[in-house]
């Protein structure tokens, strides 16, 4: 699916969190956004995603949507979004208990979802037993079983110490790999952005401005290989320039204000 | 377990004592009366074995009223009106009902007001204001007015209950149904999973911790209820019809043996609710 904004505009009251933001998601194409916090980087994603309406501006999803595919705009949450009292499997089948399916089929989503996060021993666990980058795992577990087209992730390794981080960025990768999912991935993070994105977007301080949109020109699989290394050190200066000025200046305004 | 025994034979055994010293201070002159008329002799002793063992005491001693339960509950059917079973069963069959009748009210009008703003600042005053009516005087006002439209028996008793059981249910659901973390609000929006899914899927289950919180205390009062509820129809059957024949005729040892069955069949009744708790919530319970 692709994603097609344009001069997009939103205002809490008077406050202007996203200003003229024009963007496109391409059919498959994994987009980071990046930028200072309360620039309205989880605006942006719930305008994308529907449940919040922007000021004014334009949104559109465009394209098929894949065979099985009963969500196509999914959301990843960062604090995972898992109810304590349902175990891991019920936790996933939560999403599909409003549709229409013959149980075999809900017991094959279930199923698929938690062989490809490597849950299926786990099923039976409630949440509170498992760490969180199991949780998260869940998480996405949940989205796949209803086969999306577009994922929108707010932060979903944020709470997530840097060992488990890096784990379940190879797990995003694995995913991406088998599959085209076209995804916005908003993030604070430079190493998420830089392994998992095609594109970064960088965002200023509030209100929300398009700053840079930067294209990372080795694809994902190879950006381990050491021919990649320098390309992505001069990506990451830029990115890390942008990021660290919009972050001083939002600094200096709260300071004065 | 264990640590707690000691402690509780403790205050149990004192309790007792302080029970049996009550009942000779309080029926000694009667009991030295009814020795001196028939001409008995009234040593410390006498008056004391007397004092225990009067048909009409003030106080009946524990060892009485333990008697007269065994005697009741083994003496006769359990469906004839001499056994405290048959009494029993018709207050538990009445606060159980009225508790349902509660539990739906309750539920209902929690999630009414959970919903809708306007009920919130509507209702919730009369919710309230109906509990500052003492029951003792609106029971016979039900009793009355159903019974004018024909309803006797079990549904008047029923709707005293109820109206004593919603309101803990209702506060309790609020604070429940509102329990819900809007994150998994969200959640169902973003799978466009729609209200009605949220409310069976979220809402209620992450509001059942406070209704079995509410559940426990709207047994026991709902107990009360159909005691009360027994008292102005003249009471045929029931713990209540028995506490009231039982002061009618001077029975005290009757009323105690009544007052016990009560209060065990609420502790019983609230044992059921903590084990509905054990198995429905289970090890998920404790969050
Ligand atoms: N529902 C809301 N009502 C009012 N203000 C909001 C609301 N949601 C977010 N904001 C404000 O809008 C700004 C942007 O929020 P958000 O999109 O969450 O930023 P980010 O995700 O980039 O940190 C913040 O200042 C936040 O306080
Ligand atoms: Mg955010």
């Amino acid at each position: 699916m692709r994603l097609l904004v344009s001069d997009l505009t939103h205002r809490y009251d008077d406050l202007t969190v996203l200003d003229g933001i024009d963007l496109t998601l391409a059919e498959g194409e994994i987009l980071a956004v990046i930028g200072p916090s309360g620039c309205g980087k989880s605006t942006l994603l719930g305008i994308a995603g529907g449940i919040v309406a922007p000021t004014s501006g334009s949104i559109r999803v465009e394209g098929e949507v894949p065979d099985g595919c009963l969500n196509p705009i999914t959301f990843i949450f960062q604090d995972f979004a898992l109810l304590p009292w349902r175990t891991v499997e019920d936790n996933i089948a939560l999403v599909l208990e409003h549709h229409k399916l013959s149980a075999a089929e809900r017991r094959e989503r279930v199923d698929s979802g938690l062989r490809r996060m490597g849950l299926s021993e786990f099923r039976n666990a409630l949440p509170k037993q498992l760490s969180g980058g199991m949780r998260q795992r869940v998480g996405i577990a949940r989205a796949l079983a209803v086969r999306p087209a577009m994922l929108l992730l707010d932060e979903p390794l944020s709470a997530l110490d840097a060992q488990t981080r890096e784990l379940l960025m190879d797990d995003f990768l694995e995913l991406w790999r088998r599959e085209k999912t076209t995804a916005l991935y908003v993030t604070h993070n430079l190493d998420e952005a830089l392994r998992l994105a095609d594109r970064v977007c960088v965002l200023s301080r509030r209100p929300g401005r398009i700053r840079e949109l930067v294209t990372i020109e080795v694809p994902r699989e190879r950006r381990q290989e050491p021919s990649a290394q320098a390309h992505l050190a001069e990506v990451r200066g830029r990115l890390w320039h942008l990021m660290k000025a919009e972050a001083q200046m939002a600094d200096r305004e709260i300071a004065r204000a | 377990m264990t640590k707690s025994a000691l402690p509780v034979t403790v205050m149990t055994l004192l309790l007792l004592a302080a029970w049996y010293v009550g009942a000779a201070w309080l029926n000694w002159p009667q009991a030295a009366e009814t020795l001196a008329r028939a001409g008995k002799p009234t040593a410390f002793a006498d008056v004391l074995a007397q004092a225990y063992a009067m048909k009409r005491p003030i106080l009946p001693t524990p060892g009485q009223v333990v008697v007269e339960l065994w005697n009741s509950l083994t003496g006769y059917a359990p469906t004839s009106p001499r056994n405290l079973l048959f009494h029993t069963w018709v207050t538990t069959e009445a606060a159980l009902t009225g508790l349902a009748m509660g539990l739906v009210l309750g539920i209902l009008l929690a999630a009414g007001i959970v919903y809708t703003r306007t009920l919130e600042a509507s209702l919730l005053p009369w919710v309230i204001a109906s509990q500052t009516i003492p029951i003792l005087a609106i029971a016979p006002m039900i009793v009355v007015i159903l019974g004018n439209i024909g309803l006797t028996g079990l549904l008047p008793k029923a709707v005293i209950c109820m109206y004593l059981c919603f309101f803990p249910i209702t506060v309790g659901m609020v604070k429940g149904l509102r329990s819900a973390d809007p994150l998994w609000l969200d959640l169902m929006r973003t799978y466009s999973a729609g209200g009605m899914r949220a409310f069976w899927s979220l809402r209620l289950p992450a509001s059942m911790p406070f209704l079995f919180a509410s559940l426990k205390v709207s047994v026991a009062i709902s107990v009360v209820g159909a005691i009360v509820g027994e008292l102005p129809t003249g009471g045929q059957a029931g713990l209540g019809a028995r506490l009231l024949s039982g002061s009618y005729y001077g029975q005290t040892v009757q009323i105690w043996a009544a007052l016990i069955m009560a209060s065990l069949l609420s502790v019983a009744l609230i044992a059921v609710v903590r084990g509905l708790e054990l198995v429905l919530l289970g090890r998920a319970g404790a969050r």
